[in-house]
């Protein structure tokens, strides 16, 4: 456990600045509903991000090796459960449970 | 949710950390997919700033939510105080669908109480559990990965087959990686919007011509 006070302090930092996020653009875009530029980028921003957000977390795959194999399977099984029933749960408890699976067995270190 | 939750605070105690540190997490940041970042930041001793920097970049698409959530709806300056505190993606997804229009001001707000109760609960549920899971079990991280995988997979439907932003957002990341791998996130998210702004500049003068 690091320091206690910077594991708040960590949260708290955080915390501020997702309720700003959620709180401030209601006064700040308010006037900038009708424009176009921002509901442009309002239907497109999400998706990019998301997007973004996986590569990111694969970012430091180990492609040269063998136990790469556990988070692309697991990806592909939370693609194709998630294209096939829509179910968000299933989708993320599935591809967990292939991870978890393979990595504490097969690819076990 | 509540299984996120679980995985969400036995990934905590898995990583080293206390367990009340997954409920403070919960209740107050309030928002997962930055949460399960932050256990990895948090670990390795990252400066406040980066922090912040990182909380600001995740959650930069609540800005949009603010086109659409039904704020209006909500009375009492408390009421609406905390309305904006507990609009998270879900809250976001279940009020501002054409079915949850004729919703209360009441309504809206209990159900975002209720997501918020479960989300705390389940996750330091997950912390006090996780001391059980032995240490073999690997691999609850990728619940994070999955998570964006989904969440990405939605957003992706609503584009209504926008090629050009699908091909954009993963060329920005593998650049971002590439050319600046210590600032990979911030270095994506930039390339990502700038070039979705040249591309409505370009696209909106050629509309102008026509």
């Amino acid at each position: 456990m690091p320091d206690p006070r910077y594991a708040i302090a960590a949260v708290l930092v955080a915390a501020a600045v997702t309720w700003a996020l959620r709180a401030l653009p209601f006064a700040a875009l308010a006037p900038l509903r009708e424009s176009g530029t921002v509901q442009y980028l309002g239907t497109r921003v999400p998706a990019g991000v998301m997007v973004i957000l996986v590569v990111y977390c694969l970012h430091d795959l180990p492609v040269t090796e063998a136990r790469a194999a556990a988070p692309l399977a697991a990806l592909a099984v939370t693609v194709a459960l998630h294209l096939w029933r829509r179910n968000a749960l299933l989708s993320i408890l599935g591809g967990t449970a292939v991870h978890v699976t393979l990595a504490s067995t097969v690819f076990a270190h | 949710m509540i299984p996120l939750g679980l995985a969400f605070g036995t990934l905590v105690v898995q990583s080293g950390l206390d367990w009340w540190w997954a409920g403070l997490s919960a209740a107050l940041i309030y928002g997962g997919s930055f949460e399960f970042l932050l256990i990895g930041m948090v670990t390795a001793a990252a400066p406040l700033v980066s922090i912040a920097v990182a909380a600001f970049l995740v959650n930069a698409r609540h800005v949009f939510y603010a086109l659409s959530f039904p704020l209006h709806r909500v009375r009492g300056r408390l009421g609406k105080t905390y309305s904006t505190f507990a609009l998270t993606d879900e809250a976001y997804a279940l009020t501002s669908t054409e079915h949850s229009r004729s919703w209360s001001s009441p309504r809206i707000l209990w159900v975002q109480l209720f997501m918020h109760l479960y989300w705390a609960g389940s996750a330091t549920a997950g912390a006090l559990l996780g001391a059980l899971v032995p240490d073999s079990v690997t691999g609850l991280d990728c619940a994070l990965t999955a998570l964006f995988t989904v969440l990405a997979l939605d957003a992706i439907r609503d584009l209504h087959g926008d090629v050009p932003t699908l091909v954009l957002a993963p060329l920005s990341a593998v650049a971002a990686r590439l050319v600046f791998p210590d600032q990979m996130l911030l270095a994506a998210f930039a390339l990502f919007t700038t070039g979705l702004l040249a591309r409505h500049l370009a696209t909106g003068r050629k509309h102008r011509h026509a």
